[in-house]
């Protein structure tokens, strides 16, 4: 059973955490958690993301966003990197969370296949 | 569409963020005896006028400035209507805003209860400066979560967002809930 004197242990191993980021992180996970994203599932994909983060500490701050106007996409999933540059994945479930973070928050490499060009690309076939 | 209770409670919990709340209370009471689920959501954000109060159940009223069309108040009202409920808000301008809801329990069309602890995971991941005061009732039991509470075990230096936290209190919630079902049965 949980309780919050549990805190007190884990506030150490936070703190260093914390005082690490200051450096900044390299990227920027952002979950769109407006209406249409909570209803078409970004609530368990940011849950996926919170945990695989705070598991395998991912160089990386994740966090939320409204509407970005492509409610048909949702859930989606933008990566910014250091520069600015983003990429935006779409219909992100826990899956797919998992492997952006794997290969692209972690090694470097966009997931080509599930980014919205990618969709839009199939959708004009 | 909103899947369980909780989406559409976070729906509503996200507009309480967006108006500038710095403090947000979630009360949920699980009536089987009542066969009654109670909601209130109480938030001090900049609170709405008169006339927004009147408008704020209808689609294509928002407080957004992208776009014409606002949804997660009129699907929770929806919902009310559906499950023989009652939807109501209460807001001052400057004070705050308080929306209630009930629903009748054994209603067919109620959508399952969901993931509380997932929803307020959610919230605070997505304003951690915010306060959250959440309660969950029923017939026999109470429990009770503060990140008043959670501040003070943690320090200023570590915040609520941080992802180890968040799953902490994602946990701590769903275990304080669950064991109050259970002394119920």
């Amino acid at each position: 059973m949980k309780s919050l004197e549990d805190l007190k242990k884990m506030r150490e191993e936070a703190l260093k955490k914390v005082e690490m980021r200051e450096g900044g992180k390299d990227y920027r996970v952002v979950v769109g958690m407006a209406t249409c994203g909570i209803a078409a599932g970004a609530r368990p994909v940011l849950n996926k993301l919170v945990e695989e983060t705070a598991e395998k500490n991912y160089n990386c701050v994740v966090t939320q966003t409204g509407c970005i106007g492509m409610c048909v996409y949702e859930p989606i999933v933008e990566v910014y990197g250091k520069d600015g540059e983003h990429t935006t994945y779409v219909y992100v479930d826990p899956e797919k969370a998992t492997r952006i973070l794997e290969e692209h928050v972690g090694k470097g490499h966009i997931l080509e296949e599930y980014t919205v060009d990618a969709a839009k690309k199939a959708e004009a076939r | 569409m909103m899947q369980d209770l909780a989406m559409h409670m976070l729906e509503i919990i996200m507009n309480s963020i967006a108006a500038g709340a710095s403090l947000i209370r979630i009360l949920f009471i699980d009536s089987k005896a009542k066969d009654e689920i109670q909601i209130e959501l109480e938030d001090n954000g900049k609170g709405m006028s008169e006339e927004m109060v009147k408008r704020v159940t209808d689609p294509f009223t928002t407080g957004r400035t992208t776009r014409k069309v606002g949804l997660g108040v009129s699907f929770m009202k929806g919902l009310t209507e559906q499950c023989n409920g009652v939807f109501d808000v209460k807001s001052q301008l400057g004070v705050g805003t308080t929306v209630y809801v009930s629903l009748q329990r054994s209603h067919i069309d109620l959508p399952p209860l969901g993931n509380l602890g997932e929803m307020m995971m959610a919230a605070i991941q997505g304003n951690a400066d915010i306060n959250y005061q959440f309660t969950y009732k029923n017939d026999s039991n109470e429990f009770a979560f503060d990140t008043i509470e959670v501040r003070k075990e943690l320090g200023d230096e570590v915040p609520l967002n941080e992802p180890q936290i968040l799953l902490w209190i994602r946990d701590y919630i769903n275990e304080g809930i669950q064991q109050a079902k259970e002394e119920q049965l």
